[in-house]
C-alpha cells in the first residue's frame, strides 16, 4: 500500500469524520431509547442523562402494553411491510428481467416509464388513490396499504434490479434454455440467486419508508383494526397533553423489527452496494 | 448421429444485416469450424443453429428435420460456451444431470451416462464439488461433460478455449480432438483463432461480414485460397500482399506466404534491409524493407543470425505465389 494512503493522520482524520457522522446519526435514536426507560419528570429535567435507580421507570412500556392494541398494530405493520416487500421484489425482479433479457419494441421507453415513479412522489396522487380505494371498497383494509406501497416501491426496484440483471451472463441463461428450463425456472433458479445482493439492497430501501410511513395509514386505513405502529403511537400525542413515556416506548419498540430485518439483510446489502463500485 | 443443413439463413438486427444468406451442408460425423474476425457473424450463426436466436429468414435442418421453429432443448443439440456457463448453485454432478432430468430421463440412465462421460473426461474426483471450487480447465471439462451426457446429434462449441491460458488451451484442444475421434459425433465449433481451426477441423468455414468466403479442408484453404481475405486470414504470420504494379505484373495483387520466401546474403529477386527479426527458436521471422516489394515478412525455419540494418536478398517460390484480380478473387 502506498505511504499516503496508510499515513496515521489520514487514518485518524477519516475515522474522526466517520465517528462524528455515526454519533450524529445515532443521537436521536439513542435519546429516544434512553428516555423511554425514564420517568416523566426525569425526561424533562435531564433528557440526556442515562436512567438511574431513581429515575428508571417502565411506565411508558406498561402504558403502551395496556392502552391500545399494540400487538395488533405491530402485526398490521409487519403484514403490510412484508407483503409489500414481497410483491415489490417479485414484480420488480420480473419486470427487470423482462427489460434486461428480451428485445422488444419500446424496451427503453418502457424502462424509462417504469422508472419515472422514482422522480414523482406517490403522495401527489393521494386524492385520486383515496377515491379509487373508496370506489373499490378497500378503505380501512391492509390490502389498500399493500397495493399503494407496492406501487411506491416498484420504480426503484425495477431500476436497480434491471441494471444488475444485465450483468448476469447470457451464456448461463442460454445454457439453461438448451437444458430445457422454462423461462420461469431460468428466472427463479438461475438469475434470482445471482442478483441476491441487489435484492437485499432494494429490500432495505423499500422496507424502511413503508415501516415508517404515517401518511397512507392515516388516510387509507385509520380504523382501530388496521392501524400500523406509527399510526398507533399517535394515540399518545394529544393536542394539549402528550404522554411522552408512551410515545418514546412505542417508538423504541417500533425500531426493533426493522433492526432485526436489517441484520438479516445487511451482509447481502453491503455486497450489493459495493459490487458495482468495487468489482 | 446427425447432419446439419443451413438454407439461405439471413439475420438482421434492426437495419444491420449480420448474416447475408448462408448456405451450408455438414455431413454426419464431421467436425466443422466457423472462423472469422470478430463481428463476422459466426457466433450469431451458431446461436441460430442452437435456436437461441431466430433467423430473419431461411431454414435450419438437423437430421433432415426442419427445426427452424423448435426450441433449443428439442433440437437434439448440446452447447459448450466460452464462459463455461455452469450453474453456480449446483454440484458438478447436478450440472450434468439437469438437462436429462428436464427431459424426463430415468435416474438409472442418468447415472450411467454421468459415470461414462465423467470417466472419459477424468471428472470423477470432482462430481460432488461446485463450479466455484474448480479451476478454469476443470470447469470447461465439466461444460463439455454436460454436453456429452445429453448424447446430442450435434455438438456446438462457442469459442470454448478463449478463457483458458495458453498451455491449457493446447491440452483442451487435444482433448476435444480426441473426443471427436472417439465419438464420431457431428461438431460445429466457432473460433476466431485460425490455429484452433486448422488443428481441429475436417472442414473450415471462413466467414467475413456475414458471408461465407470459402469452405474447405484446412490444407485446401492454405494451399488454394479462393480470395484475398482467406489468403490473409489463414496462415501465420499473414501472407505478404504486394501491389502487382510494383513487380511489373498486370494483376492487382501478388501474394506470397512468409514461409515460401527464401533468403540469401548475396543474390535474389528483392534486395532489402532488415527492419526487425523475431527469434522464436524453431522459427525466425524477419521483417525486410525491400526496394521492389515494400515491407515483407519472411519466415525462416530454425535459427538464422541477422539483425536490423543487415542487407538480405529475398526470393519468392514461383510455384507458391498467388495472383489476385481487381475483385480480390484468385487468378489462374
Amino acid at each position: 500500500m502506498s505511504k499516503a494512503a496508510s499515513s496515521l493522520p489520514r487514518t485518524i482524520g477519516a475515522h474522526a469524520v466517520l465517528l462524528t457522522y455515526t454519533a450524529i446519526a445515532l443521537f436521536p435514536v439513542t435519546v429516544i431509547v434512553v428516555n423511554s426507560f425514564k420517568s416523566r419528570n426525569a425526561i424533562f429535567r435531564s433528557p440526556l442523562s442515562l436512567p438511574t435507580s431513581e429515575t428508571f421507570d417502565l411506565i411508558g412500556y406498561t402504558t403502551v402494553m395496556a392502552q391500545g392494541d399494540f400487538f395488533l398494530y405491530f402485526q398490521n405493520s409487519l403484514i403490510v411491510t412484508v407483503a409489500s416487500l414481497f410483491f415489490v421484489l417479485l414484480f420488480g425482479a420480473m419486470a427487470a428481467f423482462a427489460l434486461s433479457e428480451y428485445r422488444f419494441k419500446g424496451n427503453t421507453m418502457m424502462g424509462l416509464y417504469l422508472a419515472l415513479g422514482i422522480m414523482i412522489p406517490i403522495r401527489l396522487g393521494t386524492v385520486a388513490i383515496l377515491q379509487l380505494m373508496v370506489a373499490s371498497g378497500l378503505v380501512n383494509t391492509l390490502t389498500a396499504l399493500i397495493l399503494v406501497y407496492t406501487a411506491q416501491g416498484l420504480p426503484l426496484a425495477v431500476f436497480i434490479l434491471s441494471e444488475f440483471m444485465k450483468q448476469v451472463s447470457d451464456d448461463l441463461k442460454n445454457a439453461g434454455r438448451i437444458d430445457g428450463l422454462s423461462e420461469y425456472r431460468i428466472f427463479f433458479r438461475l438469475v434470482l440467486p445471482l442478483v441476491r445482493p441487489a435484492m437485499a439492497t432494494v429490500a432495505v430501501f423499500t422496507m424502511i419508508p413503508i415501516w415508517n410511513d404515517l401518511w397512507f395509514p392515516l388516510i387509507l386505513a385509520p380504523s382501530e383494526a388496521t392501524k400500523t405502529v406509527t399510526l398507533g403511537a399517535q394515540v399518545f400525542i394529544g393536542q394539549f397533553v402528550t404522554n411522552w413515556n408512551a410515545v418514546l416506548a412505542a417508538l423504541s419498540l417500533a425500531i426493533l423489527p426493522v433492526l432485526i430485518l436489517y441484520f438479516f439483510f445487511s451482509r447481502q446489502l453491503i455486497r450489493g452496494i459495493t459490487s458495482g463500485a468495487v468489482k | 448421429m446427425g447432419s446439419l443443413k443451413i438454407e439461405n439463413v439471413k439475420k438482421s438486427f434492426g437495419p444491420v444485416d449480420v448474416l447475408k444468406g448462408i448456405d451450408l451442408d455438414v455431413k454426419d460425423g464431421e467436425f466443422v469450424v466457423f472462423v472469422g474476425p470478430s463481428g463476422c457473424g459466426k457466433s450469431t450463426l451458431l446461436r441460430i443453429i442452437a435456436g437461441l436466436e431466430d433467423a430473419t429468414s431461411g431454414n435450419v435442418l438437423i437430421d433432415d428435420a426442419r427445426v427452424t421453429n423448435a426450441p433449443p432443448s428439442k433440437r437434439g443439440i448440446a452447447m459448450v460456451f466460452q464462459t463455461y456457463a455452469l450453474y453456480p448453485h449446483l454440484t458438478v454432478r447436478d450440472n450434468m444431470a439437469l438437462g436429462l432430468k428436464q427431459a424426463g430421463t430415468p435416474t438409472a440412465e442418468i447415472d450411467k451416462r454421468i459415470a461414462a462421460s465423467s470417466a472419459m473426461l477424468s471428472l470423477e474426483p470432482y462430481l460432488k464439488r461446485r463450479p466455484a471450487e474448480l479451476s478454469g480447465g476443470q470447469r470447461q471439462r465439466v461444460a463439455i461433460g454436460r454436453a456429452l451426457v445429453r448424447e446430442p446429434k450435434l455438438f456446438l462449441f462457442d469459442e470454448p478455449l478463449s478463457n483458458l491460458d495458453a498451455a491449457l488451451r493446447v491440452n483442451t484442444r487435444l482433448e476435444i480432438a480426441q473426443l471427436h475421434n472417439r465419438l464420431k459425433a457431428t461438431m460445429v465449433y466457432v473460433t476466431h483463432d485460425q490455429v484452433e481451426a486448422m488443428t481441429l477441423a475436417d472442414r473450415i468455414v471462413v466467414l467475413n461480414a456475414g458471408r461465407i468466403e470459402q469452405v474447405g479442408a484446412p490444407m485446401e484453404l492454405y494451399n488454394k485460397p479462393a480470395n484475398l481475405f482467406v489468403a490473409g486470414f489463414i496462415g501465420s504470420p499473414k501472407m505478404n500482399f504486394i501491389e502487382g504494379a510494383r513487380l511489373g505484373e498486370t494483376v492487382k495483387t501478388v501474394g506470397v506466404r512468409p514461409e515460401h520466401i527464401s533468403v540469401s546474403q548475396t543474390e535474389g529477386a528483392w534486395k532489402g534491409t532488415v527492419v526487425h527479426a523475431e527469434h522464436l527458436g524453431a522459427d525466425t521471422n524477419v521483417f525486410l524493407e525491400t526496394e521492389k516489394a515494400g515491407l515483407i515478412t519472411i519466415r525462416l525455419f530454425g535459427e538464422y543470425q541477422t539483425g536490423p540494418g543487415a542487407t538480405l536478398y529475398a526470393t519468392p517460390e514461383p510455384a507458391r505465389t498467388y495472383r489476385f484480380g481487381e475483385d480480390g478473387k484468385v487468378l489462374g
